[in-house]
């Protein structure tokens, strides 16, 4: 076992450990804190494998930083100062524990450095973050959070079976390198099967807007950004240049938009668009050069800000009035007119505006798809830009702060800007998608590869306001397309929660009819006999063995009585008679045999 | 508040919004057509060339997705919203 190293998981494990014991005045401080302890102990690594520890005949690494590990382990860290901040106010300590627990995991599958200690803080995300969801504390909400769990648990499996065939592939080589992505063995489809799950790529990504949309306001500001960036990092690192990667990352992208358009509940709008993000830096994946890896990582680091920042923004109005759907709000601008500007910043982000954190890393990827002479790519994930902004960038701001309002009364009362550490939150989440936008090195720095890439050329800056801004032309001639209505789509979340209701269908009719029809004819074929023969049973015990035990029983009864009525109390006398008949029935004997012996 | 009197103050001019976006929509398809402003040695096929290519493939990208999606949702997608109470 090498020297003691601090991982940043276990700071925010033992912060959450001792969050119930912090005196209510300290607690505020303690939330700061910790987080930000664990920031600096991962701003403080050096590069190398440390924390390896025997366990059976394992070797577990808990801490492999490399420049790949480390520009995830940065965002995640920093995303969960700025979620914690968020969320400060939250009383509920759980909330908070589960939180950290969550980015724990996260970060402890992010320096995982073998497929066995990745598994295990992989299951440890899956298993503190159902509680975010949980906690919102709404009949759905449950609902929402055990299909989370199945599903996650489904693909944990998978990953299990994937690590356990890949141990006995390698002869017990389970360092997480890349697989070879050419000649795929069923291990490595298992282990990928299990990434993708997470990376919510379809046919495997309803889980992500039926649970996202369901957690807390401040739970799903967490959600937004460990998950699915940790697939990413996973896939970064384990199946770099599969080619399968690239189809399925474009289609994420459009699914993502497609649904955008269908959708009534803000949060849930978001969450498809986490899809079509996160379909971008899968592309990236597939591509596998270094410059589509460096995209990959950029706009994972993007997103993860950009995208807490929405959800913050989104949350805020769900916390304030405690509605998330467009058919219930509208004309906030008058209420929450800085959420708004948050919210717009956000939005100009994701969809990659120049001057914003989307338009320095999201560019990389559509220009490694150009590069690899794969045009489809390029076209295809700029055709999803365009529906991003559409949605994010004009829909979300459009339908909350102006557009008709729906606000019922209470809502319009209840409306107000949030908090101060809310606003904080947002302002500071803000601050950095535009410094990051601005000024490129920062990012530039943190990516695995060397950058060599100029986002700010005349050509780029002019293709991409001409997309957005006519794409926001198109938006405004079709707005009455796009006004919301009361409906939800169905995804493919549909033959799960259809197929549990199948389930409980023949388990009420089908299966309990055979049980009816098995108890019926065991009620007629089997229990009328059996109580026929019990009862015959009942009536020999009674006459015949009752009978005869209770006859003798009778029959020494009497003869006591009688011997009783013998019995005078003389003791010399019975004695004398005794003897004499003992000597009568001797001599009697002793004449009979004799007689018979001549 | 100042930044609420901002937004009121561009709501009450509505129009010249609307002209002034469109200016700014013109504009940009008009630069894209100026070499000396647009390098378009950067392009990645022939077709980017064109001048206001951009803008026509946001514009069409826009409206592909809104119809498209709209027709997917009709097909039976958009459903009520107490579908999976029952």
């Amino acid at each position: 076992m090498s020297s003691f190293w601090l991982h940043p998981s276990l700071i925010l494990i033992a912060g959450a450990l001792l969050l119930p014991l912090m005196p209510a005045r300290l607690k505020q401080g303690w939330l700061l804190l910790v987080p930000i302890l664990a920031f600096a102990r991962i701003l403080a690594m050096s590069q190398g494998v440390f924390g390896e520890v025997r366990f059976l005949q394992f070797t577990l690494v808990f801490g492999r930083v490399d420049a790949l590990s480390n520009i995830f382990g940065y965002i995640m860290g920093l995303m969960c100062v700025l979620g914690t901040l968020y969320g400060l106010h939250v009383k509920r300590a759980a909330e908070h524990i589960a939180a950290w627990t969550y980015v724990a995991g996260s970060l402890g599958a992010i320096f995982a450095g073998d497929l066995l200690t990745l598994f295990l803080f992989w299951e440890l995300m899956a298993f503190s973050s159902v509680f975010l969801i949980w906690f919102r504390g709404r009949k759905e909400s449950l609902g929402a959070g055990f299909r989370y769990l199945l599903v996650h648990v489904t693909g944990g499996v998978s990953l299990l079976a994937g690590i356990i065939l890949t141990y006995h592939g390698t002869g017990g080589n389970l360092a997480f390198t890349a697989f070879d992505v050419h000649h795929p063995d069923l291990a490595a489809w298992l282990v990928l099967l299990g990434f993708i799950l997470n990376a919510a790529v379809p046919p495997l990504h309803a889980w992500l807007p039926d649970a996202y949309a369901e957690g807390t306001f401040s739970g799903s500001v967490f959600l937004s950004a460990f998950t699915t960036k940790t697939a990413v990092y996973a896939l970064c690192r384990g199946f770099p240049g599969m080619d399968v990667l690239i189809v399925l990352g474009v289609i994420m992208s459009l699914y993502g938009v497609i649904y955008a358009v269908l959708e009534n509940d803000s949060r849930r709008l978001l969450a498809y668009h986490i899809i079509s993000q996160v379909g971008y830096m899968v592309a990236g994946v597939g591509l596998g050069t270094e410059l589509a890896i460096n995209g990959a990582c950029a706009h994972a680091f993007a997103h993860i800000l950009y995208k807490g920042l929405l959800f913050m923004g989104c949350g805020s109005v769900l916390h304030m009035t405690g509605r998330s759907k467009f058919t219930e709000l509208g004309g906030l601008y008058q209420k929450m007119p800085w959420t708004f500007v948050f919210t717009l910043i956000g939005g100009l982000s994701i969809s990659a505006f120049p001057l914003f954190s989307g338009f320095v890393s999201k560019s990389m990827i559509v220009q490694a798809g150009f590069e690899d002479h794969k045009l489809w790519v390029g076209f295809g994930l700029l055709l999803a830009s365009a529906g991003t902004f559409l949605h994010t960038g004009l829909k979300v701001p459009y339908f909350i702060w102006f557009g008709k309002n729906h606000c019922a009364k209470d809502t319009w009362d209840r409306a107000a800007e949030p908090p101060w550490n809310m606003m904080a939150a947002m302002a500071i989440t803000s601050v950095l998608c535009i410094f990051i936008g601005c000024y490129t090195p920062y990012l530039y720095r943190l990516l695995p590869y060397p950058a060599d890439f100029e986002p700010y050329t005349s050509y780029h800056i002019s293709e991409t306001l001409q997309i957005l801004l006519f794409t926001g032309l198109g938006f405004f001639l079709l707005i009455k397309k796009l006004e919301p209505t009361p409906t939800i789509s169905l995804d493919l979340d549909w033959p799960y929660r259809m197929g549990g209701r199948a389930f409980l269908w023949l388990a009420q009719h089908p299966i309990q009819f055979i049980d009816t029809c098995v108890g019926e004819i065991y009620r007629v074929g089997g229990l009328g006999p059996l109580m026929r023969s019990s009862r015959l049973s009942g009536v020999f015990d009674n006459r015949v063995i009752d009978g005869a035990i209770d006859g003798f029983a009778s029959s020494i009864r009497t003869l006591g009585h009688r011997l009783r009525s013998a019995q005078r109390g003389a003791l010399q006398e019975n004695l004398t008679l005794a003897f004499a008949v003992g000597a009568v029935l001797l001599l009697a004997f002793v004449l009979v045999f004799n007689a018979f012996a001549r | 508040m100042n930044l609420l009197r901002l937004i009121e103050f561009l709501r009450s001019r509505r129009q010249t919004v609307i002209y002034v976006c469109l200016g700014v929509l013109a504009l940009v398809a008009l630069i894209d057509a100026i070499p000396a402003l647009v390098d378009k040695h950067d392009a990645h096929t022939k077709i980017e060339h064109l001048p206001a290519f951009w803008s026509v493939y946001g514009f069409v990208a826009c409206v592909l997705i809104v119809l498209v999606s709209k027709a997917f949702g009709k097909a039976g997608i958009m459903t009520r919203e107490n579908y999976y109470d029952e």
